[in-house]
């Protein structure tokens, strides 16, 4: 094979490069779905729901006014499926469109088939549907009390925690509730289907999965994989809420195309996505904690309380994910980690940045600041006490921690972000002030990287070297922003020792890289930075082949740099190398396959190896609050995190700061608010608040944790980081939380997520009260 | 009165004729679907994500002014004589991007890259705007345009980046240097004539005078009147309403003026929340963050004061200040005017002292007397762009120490924008010397009123906090400083010891 590149002379990767649509984006020429030049004679679908109730019975379903509406072409409803109702993930229950029952509000009974968009907006809404409504349980006490569930219940056991909880010298309880999230993606959920010959379709869809929407158009209307592609050139943004749950929309502007013969597109409406989509789990989480009485762990026993929704959808691998987080970064001697799904009649929840983790961790740090402030102990001394020895541990779920830097990276940054005089200041400022009151955390984040459920740990790449010395990448991972396409092209531009700019990007689709994994768990770079890179070996080593006898080296000996292949001192470059390749009949094309090693989980067993490594990071957060009114400025934020050897500084740290602010927002404005008729109230960014740019604090910075790289094998030592930072932002609920707790000394605040100003009165209130 | 039939506005240094169009057609609409210019994106189609935003100019004492605006929710017809400027326009025509758009490329001010177009816009209105831009600048500046991905710190960053190295020609930007030849052509399309776009059944109308509203609007009782359509744009988009013909304020000549007089400030019915910005903070620096939190730029740059009155709603943010402020609303119908205290004008829910055809035609708002001070508060989830949970506005009339007058006026807490009557009446006599002689005044305000519980707070938040800002505004006027008081919104520090 051909040499290798020295690991310290990286040209294009490990450099901060800007996104590759960057200029795109700014002029408008960056295309989504509903940007796609329609084809002629292009429909426009529309879904229409029961308006009145959330769970029952159809009784009647009307659609006389709606198919009478002028333009339009069809209704579509379960009848017109031609195979199979059902566009779930894996386990089932998903309909399509609903079928005899309607199981939450906002559940797509029909869709509407129009000559425009307006049109069938409008008539959607003419649609009488009869539901014999039955009560919804709409929260997690409700399905508690009717004890439903999408899932068995699962548990963790480390150690003997009952008998330690009861031994231990001091114990606390509590419980804590913690709300749920929309995606708020600025691209609304969309799919154009084209019908062509035989009955296949060619589906642009804005989803981070498109194997799964081909393979579950396929199943919706009964036709081989084959007749199906599905393309994704980029998502105005997916967080995953595009996971799963982008499969839906573009099953019916399928079904739309296959039952009229023309192209049809589904853009869905604001207020419509937001109602007809998944969020982020809500849960309420009961704890006990047994120590030492100086704040030592000893046992912990939690139960995860979530709420699915009225399907399983991911449900599985969210709480799962929630379960292998409820530590953190914290050795506990003895664990319980009991988590029950439960089935609530409200939309079915998916997977949102973090997966489940976040809520896991939230219960964590809860926990972690209770147990301070009862000790009277600063909240990060007692952090530390309980971290896993930096010559690691072992988990709740049986893995040991081999890769720990949580000790080093909290002290650098407990030090930069000079943390013990701010204490001291904050301290300072709360005993002489009235209304307002400051707090400040310090929190860490350690996160498992790699797919719970092992078989998704695999990707594929496609790479072609043209006969000008150009190159066309294709893999299995799509672009929501995250810039994976860019790192990816930054690896094969380094591989074949090109600029940048010779690497054309290309659109995902499945035509091109079959059987893919979705584009989640953080490991998009992972998985398909190592598929290229192996693509990319294949072609260069019979590049090598033919430069080596005209370089006078043999092939072992030509190394790719600079635009050339170099032999000593002499070189080709790459195009004419390209060209030479192309008369000698050596093949210039091939693809690379990556499975991540060493992933073991056997679930049923609870053992193996769920995670390759843990990305590990810390923030610390101060905040000022108003105990008059309970509003709420975060007024500084110092983040240090861990990538390993950054594939990209610049992409990396936009993905810190991103995800940060959006777990900012997830734990502060962004309240979703369910009527007791199951509707959901907060369905338009009128009244559902993410955060904007005045939330954000001028005093906010980012540093990336000199780590030395990832200690396993991934693409030149980087690590994932797409996820982890979310949970960075924990650090701010722990501040608010500090901040509540100086009004009275030694009581943990009753503060549930998020922290709305009502949330933070309520337990400013109960402060008060005692 | 001439009448024009077709619609006109500026792009491209090019003048437009669009002689049929529906009147609920929105500007978003007209730009992806019947001109194919895709680079402007729908995001939430209320008004809220600022990914439409585009800019509009038009001519402010002989100078292009530019105003960005939510493309979805603004109306075709009301961009009649303005020029357009969209997302595809920025760069010249030899490809060099606009500064605002190489910063925000540069800085990696873009992920997903969605809301980008509608941010860059906003950007570009603030770059085109004189006046030094600071951070602050910046967040209100974007206030309107959510950004999922990023965390807003690279796109303040490049907006601050871009806006330093401006000069006073503005070099690469070629939208500033043809502002004169701009200026030319917008001055040709002030004909002054009525524009009526439709028949007597389905019209868009904008009428260029007062005397030509008053006709149209007498002929037509049943048309809805347009001023920034920030509120009737979504009666469109979201509740799919029917609404046939629509009759447009913007053009009416002498209807946006604001007037000076001995005692406070006539603002005409069609003057936008932007017009008036700095009236307002002239008259209290509270008042000023009230406007600053009202919206965002691009609903304060076409939203109107007259229109937030006069769709009555109840948690509109301006009705609770002015009323504290002892505002006067006056009606016009045909010739006919009649004045009422704006409070009288909000009756019951959905209910207000508008008879048919008649149509808010001004505002006074009286400005404050010595010895008479102000304070308002808005509470809300967020700070920008949020609709309050609770509004609440404070005008004291003190003597010393002691409270000869109250007026408090709150939204958000019944159905209409109401006062505290007997706080207001428990206030007088108190000392703000004494918080002891505050009690009866905390206590009378929560038997002011019964506010529900929704998705913005619950009853029992808004009956402790309306008590609360009591308290805080007496304390606040009381002298501390609303540096110990407030989380943002400070006043002027000069002004901590009044």
């Amino acid at each position: 094979m051909s040499a290798l590149l020295p690991s310290n002379d990286f040209r294009v990767a490990r450099h901060s490069i800007p996104h590759d649509s960057g200029p795109k984006h700014v002029q408008g020429t960056a295309t989504y779905i509903d940007d796609i030049l329609e084809p002629a004679g292009t429909l426009h679908v529309a879904p229409g729901y029961a308006k009145s109730a959330a769970k029952g019975r159809i009784t009647s379903i009307n659609l006389e006014a709606v198919r009478a509406y002028p333009g339009i072409v069809a209704v579509l409803t379960a009848r017109d499926i031609p195979a199979v109702n059902d566009c779930s993930p894996s386990i089932g229950g998903d309909p399509v469109f609903a079928d005899g029952e309607v199981l939450f509000h906002g559940q797509v009974v029909f869709a509407v088939v129009a000559e425009t968009r307006d049109a069938a907006r409008r008539a959607a809404r003419l649609a009488v549907i009869e539901v014999d409504a039955t009560t919804p349980a709409v929260d997690v006490e409700a399905a508690i009390a009717r004890n439903t569930t999408v899932l068995p219940d699962y548990e963790f056991i480390k150690g003997e925690p009952a008998t330690a909880i009861q031994s231990a010298p001091a114990r606390l309880d509590g419980s804590l509730r913690i709300g749920g999230q929309e995606h708020f993606y600025l691209e609304g959920q969309a799919a154009l289907a084209i019908p062509g010959e035989d009955g296949d379709l060619l589906i642009h869809t804005s989803t981070q999965h498109p194997t799964e929407v081909q393979h579950i158009v396929a199943k919706v209307l009964g036709l081989p994989d084959t007749a199906i592609v599905a393309e994704c050139r980029r998502m105005g943004g997916g967080f995953g809420g595009k996971e799963s749950q982008a499969t839906q929309w573009a099953v019916i502007a399928a079904i739309a195309a296959r039952v009229t013969g023309r192209p049809a597109k589904l853009r869905l409406d604001r207020d419509d996505d937001m109602m007809m989509t998944g969020k982020r789990h809500d849960f309420r989480v009961d704890w006990s904690v047994g120590h030492d009485g100086a704040g030592h762990i000893e046992a912990v026993d939690v139960t995860f309380l979530s709420r699915c929704g009225y399907s399983a959808d991911l449900s599985l691998g969210v709480n799962d994910r929630t379960m292998f987080h409820a530590d953190n970064a914290y050795d506990y001697p003895n664990a319980r980690i009991y988590s029950r799904r439960l089935l609530t009649d409200t939309v079915s929840n998916t997977a949102f940045r973090g997966f489940g983790g976040p809520q896991g961790m939230v219960f964590t740090e809860r926990m972690m600041d209770a147990l301070a402030i009862t000790l009277g102990i600063d909240p990060l001394d007692l952090r530390k006490r309980n971290f896993y020895h930096s010559q690691g541990g072992t988990t709740p779920y049986g893995l040991h921690v081999s890769d720990n830097i949580i000790h080093e990276l909290v002290d650098d940054l407990e030090t930069s972000s000079d943390y013990r005089a701010r204490r001291a200041a904050i301290t300072a400022f709360n005993a002489s002030s009235r209304i307002l009151k400051k707090g400040i955390a310090l929190t860490p984040i350690k996160f498992g990287i790699s797919f719970t459920l092992p078989h998704l740990n695999q990707a594929g790449a496609l790479v072609h070297v043209y006969s000008d010395g150009s190159i066309m990448v294709n893999h299995g991972g799509t672009e929501m922003g995250q810039g994976l396409y860019l790192k990816v092209a930054q690896v094969v531009a380094e591989e074949f020792g090109v600029t940048l700019d010779r690497v054309k990007i290309t659109a995902t689709t499945t035509a091109k890289v079959p059987n893919t994994a979705p584009t989640a768990a953080s490991a998009g770079s992972d998985l398909n930075g190592m598929a290229a890179r192996n693509a990319v070996a294949k072609i260069r080593d019979r590049m090598a082949e033919v430069a080596a006898p005209i370089l006078g080296v043999a092939p072992v000996d030509v190394l790719f740099r600079d635009g050339a292949a170099w032999g000593g001192n002499q070189s080709i470059p790459f195009d004419e190398l390209a060209k030479k390749c192309y008369l000698a009949r050596v093949h210039l094309s091939d693809t690379g396959y990556y499975a991540t090693p060493g992933i073991t989980w056997d679930r049923p067993n609870k053992t193996g190896r769920p995670f390759l490594y843990f990305a590990y990071g810390a923030a610390c957060s101060e905040v000022l609050i108003d105990t008059f009114t309970g509003e709420l400025k975060v007024t500084q934020v110092d983040i240090l995190h861990d990538v390993g050897h950054s594939l990209n500084p610049a992409i990396d740290i936009g993905q810190i700061e991103g995800g940060f602010v959006q777990g900012m927002g997830w734990l502060t404005t962004e309240e979703l608010v369910f009527d007791d008729q199951g509707r959901l109230r907060t369905h338009a960014p009128s009244t559902y608040k993410i955060p904007t740019a005045s939330d954000v604090p001028a005093a906010f910075t980012t540093r990336l944790f000199e780590s030395g790289g990832n200690r396993s094998e991934t693409i030149y030592r980087s690590k994932a980081v797409g996820e982890p930072p979310v949970m960075l932002a924990i650090s701010v609920f722990s501040a608010i939380t500090d901040a509540i707790a100086s009004l009275k000394p030694g009581h943990v605040p009753l503060l549930d997520a998020p922290a709305t100003p009502e949330a933070i009165m309520r337990a400013v209130k109960a402060m008060k009260a005692i | 009165m001439t009448m024009r039939s077709s619609l006109r506005y500026l792009h491209r240094g090019e003048i437009r004729d669009v002689s049929h169009f529906g009147p609920m057609t929105t500007l978003l609409d007209h730009l992806r679907l019947e001109r194919g210019l895709k680079g402007t994106k729908e995001g939430c189609n209320e008004g809220d994500c600022g990914a439409c935003t585009v800019v509009l100019g038009r001519l402010v004492d002989g100078h292009v002014s530019y105003r960005p605006v939510n493309a979805c929710i603004q109306l075709l017809g009301q961009i009649d004589g303005e020029e357009l400027i969209t997302i595809e326009d920025l760069a010249a025509s030899d490809g060099t991007l606009h500064p605002v758009q190489s910063a925000m490329v540069d800085l990696h001010g873009s992920q997903c890259g969605y809301c980008t177009p509608g941010i860059v816009m906003s950007l570009f209105a603030l770059y085109q705007a004189d006046g030094p831009v600071g951070r602050s600048e910046v967040t209100d500046q974007l206030a309107g345009n959510l950004c999922r991905c990023t965390g807003y710190r690279p796109i303040v960053d490049a907006a601050l980046s871009a806006c330093a190295a401006r000069t006073e020609n503005k070099p690469g930007d070629h939208v500033a240097s043809k502002s004169a030849e701009t200026a030319v052509k917008l001055a040709s399309l002030r004909d002054g004539a009525d524009l009526f776009v439709g028949s007597q059944t389905s019209f868009f109308a904008a009428p260029a005078s007062i005397e030509s509203l008053a006709t149209l609007y007498h002929q037509h009782p049943d048309a809805i009147l347009v001023a920034g359509a920030t509120d009737v744009g979504l009666w469109i988009t979201k509740q799919l309403r029917q609404l046939p013909k629509i009759i447009h304020l913007g053009r009416v000549v002498g209807l946006a003026e604001v007037h000076e007089t001995a005692d406070g400030l006539t603002i005409g019915a069609a003057a936008t929340f932007s017009d008036v910005e700095a009236h307002m903070t002239a008259i209290d620096p509270d008042l000023g963050e009230v406007w600053r939190r009202i919206g965002s730029k691009q609903v304060r740059a076409s939203g109107t004061v007259g229109g937030n009155i006069a769709n009555g709603s109840p948690i509109g943010d301006s009705p609770p200040a002015l009323i504290a402020l002892d505002a006067t609303l006056t009606l016009q119908k045909g010739d006919d005017t009649r004045k009422m205290p704006l409070e009288a004008y909000f009756i019951a829910y959905g209910k207000q002292d508008r008879k048919p055809g008649e149509f808010v035609r001004s505002i006074h708002v009286p400005r404050l007397k010595p010895h008479q001070v102000f304070r308002a508060y808005k509470i809300s989830k967020r700070f920008d762009q949020d609709i309050s949970a609770v509004m609440s506005a404070f005008r004291l009339t003190l003597e010393g120490d002691f409270i000869r007058e109250a007026r408090i006026a709150f939204g958000g807490m019944a159905a209409t924008p109401k006062r505290a009557h007997g706080a207001e009446k428990a206030l007088v006599g108190a000392s703000l010397a004494d918080e002891a002689s505050w009690a009866a005044a905390l206590a009378a305000i929560r038997a002011d009123f019964t506010p529900l519980s929704d998705m913005r707070a619950s009853a029992t938040y808004r009956s402790d906090t309306a008590a609360a800002l009591l308290e805080k505004a007496l304390i606040e006027i009381a002298g501390t400083s609303t540096h110990a008081t407030r989380v943002t919104g400070h006043r002027p520090v000069s002004e901590a010891a009044e």
